[in-house]
């Protein structure tokens, strides 16, 4: 049973359908980041997928740049609970990333440089659900937003659309990323308010 | 798990930030930088929860405060700042988090660099130091906009004079009286005098907003610091975090 705030009558916003429990609309773009953000020149960005003991795919940004991207349109919510609707993103689909791989993973551990990592179950990369994203509103991601490239998987919170990602392991068995290991759920459904561990 | 808490006291920090202590009979304790969900339910069940920082240091009362800094546009923080009054019950769920902490085992050098309303977890971390004995060596880089703007500002001149904490405040907007510098943002010598050398390995925490972390944590690590070493937190115009 819930307490009563005596008074409080709160913010109802709009187009409730589109926001999950417990979050609120923002319209600017909040930065959460663990640590300091790591600034890759894209001479030097490289995004490889491997499976634990070999590379099986590997680009570098003009290889990346060269695979066919998409522009979408979708809501992003943040375990910190603001949701930002109807955002605009340019990039290359993990459908066609994990295309003609060989593995029977059924995990992934995405890495990014400066060392965050999470992981997120393959299915969940699959069917145009999740990009590696490198524009954000017709403009290049910032470095503070992720630049060069970041994961995006908004049907999930948004700490698993990891910032400057470098990377992905294939794995078998699921295991916990960053803020996974550190009290947040291990899969992140907004929908299902799966924000911290034990829920 | 929400949990109920019942508010003791009110104690407020400067015009427009407010210290809450919570009695939580059930609260399972927590780690010095970690935040905790306030939840606010209308009479209808309409309900709105925000994540604060918690303040005070483990302790064995089941006593828990947070400093909410008023966002005049927020939904949560004028009724926390402004309506709340003792004896109205939370609800409350954590303590979460499990990186932007301090825990009393840890002996390396401590630096701490606050922007704003980014000092309460960090007043969790001194705090802490204190009432575990620690003698691990902590330092405190202070920045606001006016000196009015300083949380804490008596509790933190005796935790300098106790030497649990080495303090230097910089002003972003206005300057005590004879103060030697004029006011402005954090910059380069600002860091490498009131900061801990990389040569000593300090952890660093740096909360507050966006920009003044980002700024800070690019010092730091032109200064030597390892990526690894710099713990963040920020939070934006509408993070609506204290």
């Amino acid at each position: 049973m819930a307490i009563i705030s005596r008074g409080f009558s709160g913010r109802r916003g709009a187009g409730d359908a589109k926001l999950p429990p417990g979050q609120y609309i923002t319209t600017d773009f909040p930065v959460l980041s663990a640590g300091p953000t790591p600034h890759v020149p894209f001479d030097q960005w490289e995004f490889a997928i491997d499976d634990g003991a070999h590379v099986l795919n590997r680009c570098n940004w003009k290889s990346f740049r060269d695979l066919p991207a998409e522009r979408f349109t979708t809501d992003i919510h943040c375990v910190t609970r603001w949701s930002k609707l109807g955002t605009s993103w340019e990039g290359v689909s993990l459908d066609t990333m994990l295309a003609d791989l060989n593995s029977d993973a059924r995990y992934s551990m995405v890495h990014s440089y400066g060392g965050y990592t999470t992981n997120v179950p393959l299915e969940d990369l699959k069917n145009r659900r999740a990009w590696v994203a490198f524009r954000f509103d017709g403009q290049d991601l910032a470095p503070e937003h992720g630049g060069p490239a970041r994961l995006l998987v908004p049907h999930l919170y948004f700490w698993k659309s990891a910032k400057w990602v470098q990377g992905m392991t294939l794995m078998p068995q699921n295991k916990p990323g960053f803020w996974e290991a550190n009290g947040y759920h291990i899969y992140g459904d907004p929908w299902r308010e799966q924000r911290y561990s034990g829920e | 798990m929400w949990r109920v808490g019942t508010v003791v006291a009110l104690q407020d920090e400067t015009t427009s930030a407010r210290t809450l202590t919570l009695e939580v009979p059930d609260w399972p304790g927590h780690v010095a930088g970690q935040h905790v969900d306030v939840r606010l339910t209308a009479p209808d069940g309409y309900s709105a929860a925000r994540s604060y920082s918690i303040a005070s240091a483990p302790n064995s009362e089941k006593r828990l405060e947070i400093t909410v800094e008023r966002f005049p546009n927020g939904e949560v923080s004028p009724y926390l700042t402004q309506e709340l009054v003792v004896r109205d019950q939370l609800e409350l769920r954590g303590p979460i988090g499990g990186w932007f902490v301090w825990r009393p085992e840890q002996t390396e050098p401590i630096q701490l660099i606050a922007g704003g309303s980014g000092i309460v977890p960090l007043i969790a971390m001194i705090r802490s130091r204190a009432s575990f004995g620690s003698s691990s060596p902590f330092r405190l880089l202070y920045s606001v906009r006016e000196p009015a703007a300083v949380f804490y500002r008596e509790e933190l001149r005796t935790l300098a004079d106790r030497s649990i904490v080495g303090i230097t405040y910089a002003y972003t907007r206005a300057v005590p009286q004879d103060w030697p510098l004029p006011p402005g943002r954090i910059n380069a010598d600002l860091i490498a005098n009131a900061t801990w050398p990389s040569t000593l390995s300090p952890t660093c925490y740096i909360c507050g907003p966006t920009s003044f972390v980002e700024s800070a944590a690019e010092f730091l690590s032109r200064n030597g610091h390892n990526a690894q070493k710099i713990r963040t937190e920020r939070f934006g115009p509408t993070g609506d975090r204290q």
